[in-house]
């Protein structure tokens, strides 16, 4: 008999009511009307302020109007939880249009297991009705070239034509740097990578 | 920073595609997953403290209460969380929301023609404690009809999201209740593959833990992806 583990919980679709647990004041509700999870780069945080934004598209081409987002990141420096960065957000896809955004520093290059750097990133998970098992992704950006030709995980994926779904585009906006990071659930050539990690 | 967590078992998760849930079915890639090992970010996650906590917010028949507590079956919801290793996880933020007895969500979106509670939100959160147990106090939560196959009813849950140590132990699922008829008919528990895994997701009335003359109990416990052991694994990560 092989060792007994746990079996991990089962997950469960999270629903187009996401919003009442994870976003309150999203769903309509009068509480933590001040939080602004989607906004990442406090006081002084170090690194350049950018927009991470886009919108989740599903088979049909419609934009996904009911999706929770999470982001994960390091800081401009390469590290995770480190003081004064939390590196975590949280928002929701506009119920009218879809859209999503993030404002955040762009974060550092952070260590592959085997030493090697991988290319600065972010973290994205995708939660929403229809959805049965959060998807994982990850941002990573568009004048990033060599970073990006040298990234672990990028190199690994097999199918080249793939590899541009996981690059958000820079540009200029009002002064901002926005990174445009649309999403595709399922697509014929632009179908975005999702990862199991 | 530690060891790898175990490989999700993807085969004991609904798949993406599940076409008797409807929506799933322009959302679900078509393409697999591309498996890869983790690297710090997976094996790292954000930490919530106590600051942002209210003490009411595990409380949802008091926490949304504008001069009355929230109508219905009134119950303790708790548990520990644990790792499939069988360790408890501790300090881990765990987020619910839910309808109302009369099934009804306090959300923009939802437009049952159940009544609102005026003193039920459906909101709460809670960390557990270092030895990884949590509760909450709360109602049972009514079922309701959703569009689906012409008006299915969902059983009777409670929405649960949770942290966990680490990005890669990220889970939202839900919580159903011991011998509720709904649950076998419900598309989205059914999801699921595996009856063992579907009965995770049941919780269990708890008597031991009911409060008499107040409330009944039911006790959930929830496991997260266990964390394998470090013994030659490199050490290139700032260990
Ligand atoms: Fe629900």
């Amino acid at each position: 008999m092989p060792v007994d583990y746990l079996k991990e919980t089962p997950s469960q679709t999270a629903g187009p009511y996401v919003h009442i647990g994870t976003l309150p004041a999203a769903a309509g509700l009068p509480l933590r009307t001040q939080e602004n999870l989607h906004v990442l780069a406090q006081g002084a945080a170090a690194g350049e302020r950018i927009r991470l934004e886009g919108v989740i598209h599903d088979g049909a081409g419609a934009p996904v109007k009911d999706a929770m987002l999470e982001i994960w990141q390091a800081d401009a420096s390469g590290r995770y939880n480190a003081p004064g960065f939390s590196g975590w957000g949280r928002t929701a896809a506009d119920f009218k249009t879809g859209e999503w955004f993030f404002e955040t520093v762009k974060p550092g290059p952070t260590p592959w297991r085997d030493g090697r750097l991988q290319a600065p990133h972010v973290s994205l998970l995708i939660f929403a009705r229809g959805i049965n098992i959060h998807l994982h992704t990850r941002a990573y950006f568009s004048d990033e070239t060599a970073a990006n030709e040298a990234d672990p995980v990028l190199r690994a994926i097999e199918q080249r034509n793939r590899v541009p779904t996981l690059i958000a585009q820079r540009s200029t906006r009002g002064g901002q740097t926005v990174y445009r990071f649309d999403v595709w659930l399922q697509h014929d050539e632009r179908e975005t990578v999702f990862f199991d990690m | 920073m530690s060891g790898d967590f175990i490989r999700r078992d993807r085969a004991w998760h609904p798949p993406g595609l599940t076409p008797n849930y409807k929506t799933s079915v322009l959302r679900a890639p078509r393409r697999a997953l591309l498996s890869f090992e983790q690297s710090i970010g997976e094996k790292s996650g954000p930490a919530f403290g106590h600051g942002a906590i209210d003490p009411l917010d595990n409380d949802l028949i008091a926490n949304f209460n504008t001069g009355a507590p929230a109508l219905g079956e009134r119950i303790l919801l708790h548990g520990r969380v644990l790792d499939e290793c069988g360790r408890p996880v501790p300090h881990t933020l765990i987020e619910i929301w839910q309808a109302n007895a009369a099934g009804r969500y306090r959300h923009v979106n939802d437009g049952y023609l159940a009544p609102l509670d005026p003193n039920f939100g459906g909101c709460g959160r809670t960390l557990s404690d270092a030895e990884g147990r949590y509760h909450f106090l709360t109602i049972k939560p009514g079922p309701y009809p959703w569009r689906n196959n012409g008006s299915d009813w969902r059983a009777a849950h409670i929405h649960l999201s949770i942290f966990g140590e680490a990005f890669a132990q990220r889970l939202i699922t839900q919580i159903y209740f011991e011998g509720d008829p709904l649950i076998a008919l419900c598309p989205i528990v059914n999801t699921i593959p595996d009856k063992r895994a579907i009965d995770m997701l049941i919780a269990r009335l708890d008597m031991g833990e009911m409060a008499p003359f107040d409330r009944l109990a039911y006790r959930f416990d929830i496991v997260l992806r266990g964390r394998r052991a470090t013994y030659f694994e490199n050490r290139t990560e700032g260990a």
